[in-house]
């Protein structure tokens, strides 16, 4: 214990924070509570409406348990069914649409950097339209019903799918590539025997791991319309069935994780 | 020799029909869920024909009526910027709104998700049945959309920003929770070890052995997370739980179509600014 004051006296810094940090720190400290403060203020957010709003969250949650599926649930079973059904036609289709893409986005494949960028930067474009500004579109274009759900999934879909595809196919080893050049090969040729053998198994991947998140937000798109289970959630809170909501939530958990298992399975084969 | 060529063109021969049966299976097999899929949901190919047209006549109407001699002219003349955008003060107003919300919920989120999520790491927690808990709390959090959280939160906390708030910020606690919790657990554990052997609690060792390890991770990690909850922001106000999307789901309901387009012109800008920037700031911490 005793060399705790030399220690001290040698090492300052290890324990005393600089006077400059410290005034730091407290204005960092000052600016979140007053940006807090003036947030809360302007969204009304007070303890007497936080605390009004948790007690109707706890009858809400009383009544959800037990689950119960309730006298319809033929239509929570074929909503379920329209879920899965949209994700993954939509994926697919998706994922088709965007393979010509990804290569005109990728740097190894379109050399003019300027159209590279472009391109680029019009899928950054488009991936900031969320999904349900799409379902909601489509629903007024075609209608009411899943057909609106699948193509509001391509729609928002290609563009992420077209990223993801242009970055793998930008790691993919030149060498390969530069072969079917030394030998003679067509542009088109370099694609699909210099490229094309080395990324496929990465691109089915991502398109793996895509139809997971298009599962989950399929689920959703029925709340704009756009069919799905997401429709019988949504009127099922609209009339407060609460026992039936979270009937449909636990289905929807164990749906999603039973498609999450096999394609994180079908994945792992892929990329091994 | 001819016979080595002979039996290694009689093993090409029979790899490659192996490989060609193989491929022919997994597209039947494609196929047919292909076909199950469209006759569930209703996408017959005379339906897709149908609506596409349809699809693209209602798209080609959002396109903006500009005219280039007066695209600087003011709000009154018609083909202008200035009149596509008249109402861009209000627009942009409720975007910083989104933002904003976007911002809370995110912080409000990391902050529930810290104290759960070094019990859910392996590593760390004290028991394996208070990491599975800890686990299956997370997983239950993340796994309902931020907009179903919504629809159930208008109900109680009224129409207004603060349902949407809540509703990101219980799916934000879910999916920062996990992703804190895997950082946590590829944590260089010797610091810990370290302090466990001076008699250090549960607590001093997370704080002091794990925490100054994880932080960039995390703050990149939060920073990632408030850039999809920007996105997330846009659309939570269709069910009434503020921000932009109130605005546009009123405009889109009445087929202002010109109004449609200036606004997600401006959603599209102003996500890619936030990500643009916090791109930048996510490889200034993470360095």
């Amino acid at each position: 214990m005793k060399d705790d004051a030399a220690v001290r006296a040698r090492y300052p810094a290890v324990f005393s924070v600089p006077m400059m940090r410290r005034f730091g720190y407290a204005a960092g400290a000052v600016s979140l509570a007053t940006w807090l403060i003036s947030l809360c203020l302007w969204f009304d957010i007070t303890p007497a409406r936080l605390s009004h709003g948790m007690a109707g969250l706890f009858v809400i949650l009383r009544q959800m348990v037990p689950p119960r599926p309730g006298s319809q649930w033929l239509d929570i079973l074929q909503g379920l069914a329209e879920s899965v059904a949209m994700a993954f036609l939509g994926t697919v289709i998706a994922a088709a649409i965007a393979l010509p893409l990804g290569f005109l986005g990728a740097r190894n494949v379109v050399l003019n950097a300027m159209v590279h960028f472009s391109v680029r930067r019009v899928f950054d474009g488009f991936r900031g339209v969320d999904q349900l500004i799409w379902a909601l579109a489509f629903v007024r274009a075609v209608g009411l019903g899943p057909l609106a759900g699948v193509l509001a999934i391509v729609a928002a879909d290609i563009w992420m799918l077209a990223k993801l595809y242009a970055e793998a196919i930008e790691n993919a080893d030149r060498r390969q590539a530069e072969s079917i050049v030394a030998v003679g090969g067509t542009r088109l040729a370099v694609i699909r025997f210099g490229l094309l053998p080395q990324v496929f198994p990465v691109l089915l991947a991502q398109v793996l791991y895509s139809f997971e998140s298009n599962t989950r937000s399929a689920s959703i798109l029925g709340v704009v319309g756009a069919g799905g289970i997401g429709l019988q959630i949504a009127e099922r809170i609209k009339v407060r069935y609460w026992d039936e909501v979270s009937f449909i939530i636990i289905l929807l958990l164990a749906t999603v994780a039973a498609i999450d298992t096999i394609s994180a399975r079908l994945r792992r084969r892929l990329t091994a | 020799m001819s016979g080595q060529a002979a039996s290694l063109e009689i093993a090409f021969l029979a790899h490659r029909r192996h490989r060609r049966l193989v491929g022919l299976a997994g597209g039947v097999v494609l196929a047919a869920c292909l076909l199950v899929s469209a006759i569930v949901s209703e996408a017959s190919p005379s339906a897709l024909i149908d609506g596409a047209p349809r699809a693209l006549t209602y798209f080609a109407k959002l396109i903006p009526d500009l005219r280039l001699p007066v695209l600087f002219s003011g709000t009154e003349t018609q083909g202008s910027l200035a009149y596509w955008m008249y109402r861009v003060d209000l627009w942009l107003w409720l975007l910083f709104e989104t933002s904003q919300m976007a911002a809370l919920a995110t912080l409000a989120g990391a902050v529930i998700a810290l104290p759960l999520c070094f019990p859910a790491a392996a590593n760390l927690a004290p028991r394996r049945s208070i990491y599975l808990l800890f686990r299956r709390m997370l997983e239950l959090l993340r796994a309902v959309p931020d907009i179903v959280y919504a629809l159930i939160l208008v109900w109680t906390f009224g129409v207004g920003p603060l349902a949407g708030i809540l509703a990101i910020t219980l799916h934000t606690a879910g999916t920062l929770g996990k992703l804190f919790a895997e950082a946590a657990e590829n944590a260089d554990m010797r610091p810990w070890q370290g302090l466990q052997s001076v008699g250090a609690t549960w607590i001093q060792s997370v704080r002091f052995a794990i925490f100054p390890q994880v932080l960039p991770n995390f703050l990149s990690y939060v920073l990632m997370r408030f850039e999809l909850n920007v996105r997330g922001a846009t659309v939570i106000g269709f069910v009434g739980a503020g921000g932009i999307g109130q605005e546009l789901y009123s405009v889109i309901s009445f087929n202002y179509y010109q109004e449609i387009g200036a606004i997600v012109v401006l959603i599209v800008l102003v996500v890619s600014a936030i990500d643009m920037t916090s791109e930048r700031l996510r490889r200034a911490v993470i360095r």
